[in-house]
């Protein structure tokens, strides 16, 4: 296990518009790092940059060591799979796939035995005749990917490739694509707007936002301790509130809402809580957390997801998890109940 | 359920008139006519005699493979001449710019075939736009002959039908989908073969769309062969002209203007077969 792709204070302007700031980002082999971001956010431009479609303004992309600089993408160690999956309509399944090696000057014998050996994998055994027209969606991304890691990239580069399948059809590639990538070991870097997609499949996940890469950490780290407000905000579920001031280890809420959060070195102007960070009639006896009471306003039932909506004194809205068992069955709306949270779940920032 | 089919007859009556009067019966009315003429007695009588005399004469049928090679060989020119400008407007220039330049490619288009063939006849003429230059360039002493050959010949019929290539092939090409020039250079495609493999092929329908129109307008062309070819560069449709119009022998007219039909009808035939195209799916 090497470092296997690296990032140099890389940045990408058009004209006064920064797509890409600063970014520093390490892939080890072997890795599945996912970059998450809403749209517009520049991971696409990075991906491209990656591919070498794109060149950067600043900074440098190394693969193995080796410097990208002026090296066009047919000759770089990286394959792309397209969010639109680009196909190529006018071949059948095994042609799509032998296209690469028929480039790479293979005989055609070790082509055959190659292609065949990729379909068997990405389970299209007996596809190869067949027209990407008369292909399902799920079919056509396996394609694709067969496509692609065909060619044994030092990196394959997946843009967005689950956006245009329907909802189960996409739960299901999820699955498919993480154990694929650990049976072949390829490196893979996931361009995602989907944070379930990139929570799911990846090893790390690289979370951004105006061309900045705000946080690069395993989907654990990134859920329970994000490191920037942004990504407390993106990355799951959350609570808002904005801060309107501190007094040693009181803070307190625009809406008026004071509570204690000890250790804090600086003045935050804003707070997230999980929704199920927060304890429900908790124990006398429990230290360590900040109690309130408050007013159901509203239970929004959704199975296991069910949360209610709840309303402080001073006016703060909050959204709690209600886990759906015999201790909290009797909950209605209108009633008052006490509610704590453990300071560590409390995340302050100052944005 | 009846008012629609009030509006359908009533929709397809303009379109028959048309079809019957302007194209059906002035065809049965020359096919006729093809396989008639005159006896030795002056009289107008059945016969093959007009084809036997297309095969009989050499310059006849001399003319019709020259033209017919010559058709060809344009639409084979005018497919490597416009690709390219097809091409660049539709994936290099930016959208802006691409409307404009287009606009500006037809405007020899609005002023009309006669007027842009004499245009050449100026550029190429003994004392013409390059001539000129030249020698005022001191690379020549005299003029180099142009005009009335069949490069000058070539150059008009290439010009007036050119833009009807361009049209289709591009809109062919607007719907090639970027990302696939793209992924087949992720592949490690050279761009000569991302053109051969993947733009060539998504575009055969309108090459062969435009390959058509563009045939057609030259085999059946009249004015760029007259006004610009030279002596030797006899056009079929000089023949049928002078048949019609300078030996009063329309029965002959007509058997060359029906060989003229079945020569592109099958030169189009053979074109759709050997590129694997469907009639139907080239005229979307």
């Amino acid at each position: 296990m090497g470092t296997i792709l690296e990032m140099k204070d890389l940045s990408k302007h058009f004209g006064d518009f920064v797509a890409v700031d600063r970014v520093n980002l390490t892939v080890e082999e072997g890795e599945f790092v996912s970059v998450l971001g809403p749209s517009g956010c520049g991971k696409t431009t990075l991906l491209r940059i990656i591919a070498g479609f794109l060149e950067e303004s600043v900074g440098d992309v190394t693969i193995q060591g080796e410097s990208m600089k002026g090296i066009s993408p047919e000759n770089r160690p990286v394959n792309i799979v397209f969010q639109s999956l680009a196909l190529f309509p006018m071949m059948d399944v095994y042609e799509n796939v032998a296209f690469g090696l028929k480039r790479k000057k293979l005989d055609k014998a070790e082509i055959k035995e190659l292609v065949l050996d990729m379909l068997q994998r990405v389970g299209l055994q007996g596809y190869e005749k067949k027209k990407i027209s008369e292909l399902s969606g799920g079919q056509k991304q396996r394609v694709a990917i067969a496509r692609s890691l065909v060619m044994k990239p030092s990196i394959l580069l997946l843009d967005e490739p689950l956006s245009a399948l329907d909802r189960k059809l996409r739960e299901h590639m999820k699955v498919e694509l993480k154990e694929l990538q650990k049976e072949i070991g390829t490196t893979f870097i996931y361009i995602t707007h989907d944070q379930s997609e990139a929570l799911v499949m990846s090893d790390r996940v690289a979370v951004m936002n105006k061309g900045f890469l705000e946080q690069l950490d395993t989907p654990h780290n990134l859920y329970n301790h994000p490191k920037t407000a942004f990504v407390a905000g993106f990355v799951g579920e959350n609570n808002r509130f904005a801060l309107s001031g501190k007094e040693g280890d009181t803070i307190t809420t625009e809406a008026g809402w004071q509570l204690t959060k000890p250790g804090l070195d600086f003045e935050p102007n804003v707070m997230f809580i999980r929704p199920e960070a927060f304890i429900l009639a908790p124990d006398e006896a429990m230290e360590g957390i900040v109690r309130f009471d408050a007013r159901i306003k509203t239970i929004l039932f959704d199975g296991a997801n069910t949360k209610m909506s709840v309303v402080l004194e001073q006016g703060d809205d909050i959204l709690i998890s209600l886990p759906q068992n015999a201790k909290f069955a009797g909950l209605k709306e209108g009633d008052t109940i006490s509610i704590g949270v453990a300071y560590d779940n409390i995340k302050c920032y100052k944005g | 359920m009846e008012g629609n089919k009030k509006a359908f007859y009533f929709l397809l009556t303009p379109v028959l008139i048309w079809l019957v009067l302007l194209i059906i019966i002035p065809h049965i009315d020359l096919f006729v006519s093809s396989f008639k003429a005159e006896n030795d007695a002056g009289t107008l009588v059945w016969s093959l005699e007009n084809y036997i005399e297309f095969f009989r004469d050499s310059i006849y049928w001399r003319t019709f493979l020259n033209t017919a090679m010559y058709a060809i060989g344009v639409t084979l020119l005018a497919f490597v001449v416009t690709f390219p400008i097809a091409f660049y407007l539709t994936k290099v220039v930016s959208k802006k710019y691409a409307s404009f330049l287009t606009l500006l490619l037809l405007i020899p288009l609005w002023i009309g075939e006669l007027v842009t063939i004499y245009g050449w006849v100026i550029i190429l003429g003994d004392h013409g736009v390059i001539n000129e230059s030249l020698k005022w360039l001191g690379i020549i002493d005299t003029p180099i002959k142009l005009l009335y050959t069949d490069l000058s010949m070539t150059i008009g019929l290439l010009y007036m039908s050119m833009l009807f290539m361009i049209i289709p092939v591009m809109t062919t090409l607007e719907s090639l989908d970027d990302s696939l020039i793209e992924a087949a250079s992720d592949l490690g495609a050279s761009k000569w073969t991302i053109i051969r493999r993947i733009v060539i092929p998504h575009s055969m329908p309108g090459i062969i769309n435009g390959a058509i129109i563009v045939f057609m307008l030259v085999i059946g062309d009249y004015v760029a062969p007259n006004i610009l070819g030279g002596k030797s560069s006899l056009w079929f449709t000089e023949q049928i002209y002078n048949q019609f119009l300078s030996t009063f022998n329309w029965n002959e007219g007509a058997a060359f203007g029906f060989l003229l039909l079945m020569l592109s009808s099958a030169v189009i035939w053979l074109a759709l077969k050997l590129s694997g195209q469907k009639l139907d799916k080239v005229g979307q």
